[in-house]
């Protein structure tokens, strides 16, 4: 949206960076994980069921499938471009698995299903951005019309619910004592997130296109195709959230997940990942993944009912986003 | 331009027509003056809402929050409407613009003063104003027995062959052409979306501007609250869920640029009307009210489709696109 900003002074790119250590102590990442640390501590004093293996088992779910978008959420946004159409998608991929199952197709099909629709709406979704290169934000807009329509329009007021039983593993199962199957998915794919984004070509591309679209261009960097790679990323992750999603709830309605795609991208942000693009880390969106994941779980166990949970997390996004920037007033204002 | 803008809204005049006369064929009455002056009076509110929106987008911003907005004044003021029956109905409406505003003025704000990209800080504010309409009545409703008479018919009253509620909204489209066309504020509305570092050269305050268009969205939404309770008689905390997106519709359908610095009151008007037809077109041709959402979306995306040729024909970018054509030979 506000990608010209003419408001804003000139980023200075100084020399050389401050000492190794002052960095570290500085940086969003470690600042972030004081904040995971203090609410884990506030948490466990606020109520006596916090501190409690399964507990703390039961919290990673509030997490792990939102988080698991989050990452290629934050490539995305890296890169300039946002998808605002993810929660859509896991209530279109989330129908077909639903649908295919009254049709009797069993676990594997199901599963190949949900990554489909997924991947077929990503696809959607970059061949209009990327090969039509419209605004990122208005298509996703369309397109979570459209896809979570196409939902209505299959189940109306009614809900599928039939899965088989195998299915429910990927959102109910356990790996091994409490680490659930989900939470092993979401490190399996923090780490995979985390190596494509930070030791890869493709990673540094991302970093580029978000910096300076146009100069990536004349440095020959296919902008239009990693931007299409990346909005089928977001796809197969949102296919994958969907399956597992599905799997945990056992049914699927029209509204499911409503609302994820700002949760999501609440989380990117929350996690260091500037909206206007060209910075952030995926260290940085697993940490704030936790924080969320707490500091909802944390509420839960003191009662507080979704919708005013909501009301922190809207609050999270708006306070983290407005320290830094005020904190850089008070330095520039204090060199000055 | 001033052709090319004109050719548009004909356009899409045509197509609202052809719409109307079609759906005519397959429900009787369907255009006739009495349906269409439902139809114009169900959209009423979706016109306002749209061109408060539309003014934000001018601007090169976004207002996600006008329909929590909405919620959580309705709520408000409903409330009070329920707590204080004697309190006159000019003090309610004003109290509706008043909060709304206010809200409004808090997104304003934080782009302002601390330059948060719009969409950042509604998708935040869209949250919070929702979850303060739910702690407001802790998830209660306000029925239609709860409020007074004059509270609910007001909007309903029919004047001069039309109810209150939508000359309400041709008084707010005359009032916005005036204020986008014929006022400083309206021309630096256009110039800071448009090009905001020549808007700053010619000494426009960007961040002002762009503060005053989300306090007139908050209004907006506030007297649209007042509105949507009394239309449709109860207030609880789901109301208008959603309508941010069919208010950034009616504006994309309506040739409204999404990047900022085009479109026209007339074109948020036809974008409203568009989407009003098709939703009181469904249920009279048979179509599950279910298939409203996906067919919004397909309009959404053509639109968008049709709005970038259309701005790729003035040539705008005649270098950027050679570049790229260059590099990727």
């Amino acid at each position: 949206m506000s990608d010209v900003n003419t408001n804003a002074t000139r980023r200075v790119i100084p020399d050389r960076l401050g000492t190794p250590v002052s960095r570290i102590f500085s940086s969003w990442e470690v600042l972030l994980f004081g904040v995971a640390v203090l609410i884990f501590i506030a948490n466990s004093l606020a109520s006596p069921y916090f501190l409690d293996a399964w507990n703390l088992s039961d919290a990673t779910f509030n997490f792990t499938e939102k988080a698991m978008i989050a990452f290629a959420m934050a490539l995305l946004i890296i890169a300039g471009e946002i998808d605002l159409s993810v929660a859509a998608i896991i209530a279109l991929a989330s129908t077909a698995m639903g649908a295919a199952a009254q049709a009797g197709v069993d676990t594997p099909g199901l599963v190949a299903i949900g990554i489909g629709v997924g991947l077929a709406c990503g696809a959607f979704n970059g061949t209009l951005v990327s090969v039509l290169k419209l605004p990122s934000i208005v298509v996703t807009i369309g397109t979570m019309s459209l896809f979570r329509g196409i939902s209505y329009l299959v189940l109306g007021d009614k809900a599928y619910g039939s899965y088989p039983e195998s299915f429910a593993y990927f959102g109910q199962g356990y790996l091994f004592w409490v680490f659930s199957f989900e939470f092993g998915l979401f490190l399996l794919c923090a780490a995979i997130f985390a190596v494509l984004l930070h030791a890869t070509n493709f990673g540094r591309q991302v970093y580029v296109i978000g910096n300076n679209d146009f100069a990536a261009r004349f440095s020959g960097v296919p902008v239009e195709r990693v931007k299409f790679i990346l909005f089928l990323l977001t796809g197969l992750m949102s296919g994958i959230a969907a399956v597992c999603l599905t799997s945990r709830l056992g049914s699927t309605r029209p509204s499911i997940a409503q609302g994820w795609e700002l949760e999501v991208v609440t989380m990117v942000v929350l996690g260091g990942v500037s909206i206007l693009g060209g910075a952030g880390t995926i260290a940085g969106v697993v940490i704030a993944a936790f924080v969320m994941g707490l500091v909802t779980f944390g509420l839960g166990l003191l009662n507080v009912p979704g919708i005013v949970m909501s009301i922190f997390v809207g609050l999270l996004l708006i306070v983290t986003i407005a320290l830094p920037i005020l904190a850089r007033r008070i330095k520039q204002a204090s060199k000055s | 331009m001033t052709k090319l803008l004109k050719s548009r809204e004909l356009l899409l005049s045509g197509i609202i027509a052809l719409m109307i006369a079609g759906f005519a064929t397959r429900a009787e009455g369907f255009a006739e003056p009495g349906n269409l002056v439902n139809i114009f009076n169900d959209t009423s509110i979706l016109i306002i809402l749209a061109l408060a929106q539309m003014t934000v987008i001018l601007t090169k911003s976004i207002d996600l929050s006008v329909a929590a907005n909405l919620a959580f004044t309705g709520m408000a003021v409903a409330m009070t409407n329920a707590a204080f029956p004697d309190l006159p109905l000019v003090l309610l409406i004003l109290m509706a613009l008043g909060i709304g505003a206010a809200l409004g003025a808090i997104n304003g704000f934080l782009v302002w003063i601390l330059q948060i990209p719009p969409i950042v800080v509604t998708l935040g504010t869209l949250t919070i104003y929702r979850g303060m309409a739910f702690v407001l009545s802790g998830g209660g409703w306000v029925n239609a027995h709860q409020m007074t008479p004059t509270f609910l018919n007001v909007p309903r009253t029919v004047f001069l062959g039309l109810p209150i509620l939508s000359w309400v909204a041709i008084a707010v489209v005359l009032g916005m052409g005036f204020l986008l066309t014929r006022t400083p504020f309206g021309r630096s509305a256009y110039a800071s979306g448009g090009n905001p570092t020549a808007a700053v050269y010619a000494g426009i305050d960007i961040g002002r501007t762009r503060f005053f268009a989300f306090v007139l969205s908050g209004a907006m939404a506030g007297l649209c609250s007042y509105l949507w309770v009394s239309r449709y008689a109860v207030a609880y905390v789901d109301i208008a869920a959603g309508f941010e997106l069919d208010s950034v519709a009616a504006c994309v359908i309506g040739g409204i640029s999404i990047a900022g610095g085009i479109g026209s009151v007339a074109g948020a008007v036809l974008g409203s009307l568009f989407l009003g037809v098709i939703k009181n077109a469904l249920p009279v041709i048979g179509i599950s009210p279910f298939a409203q959402m996906a067919i919004s979306g397909v309009v959404i995306i053509l639109a968008v489709v049709f709005n970038a040729r259309a701005e790729a024909k003035k040539g705008r970018i005649i270098l950027r696109d050679r570049a790229a054509t260059e590099v990727t030979a």
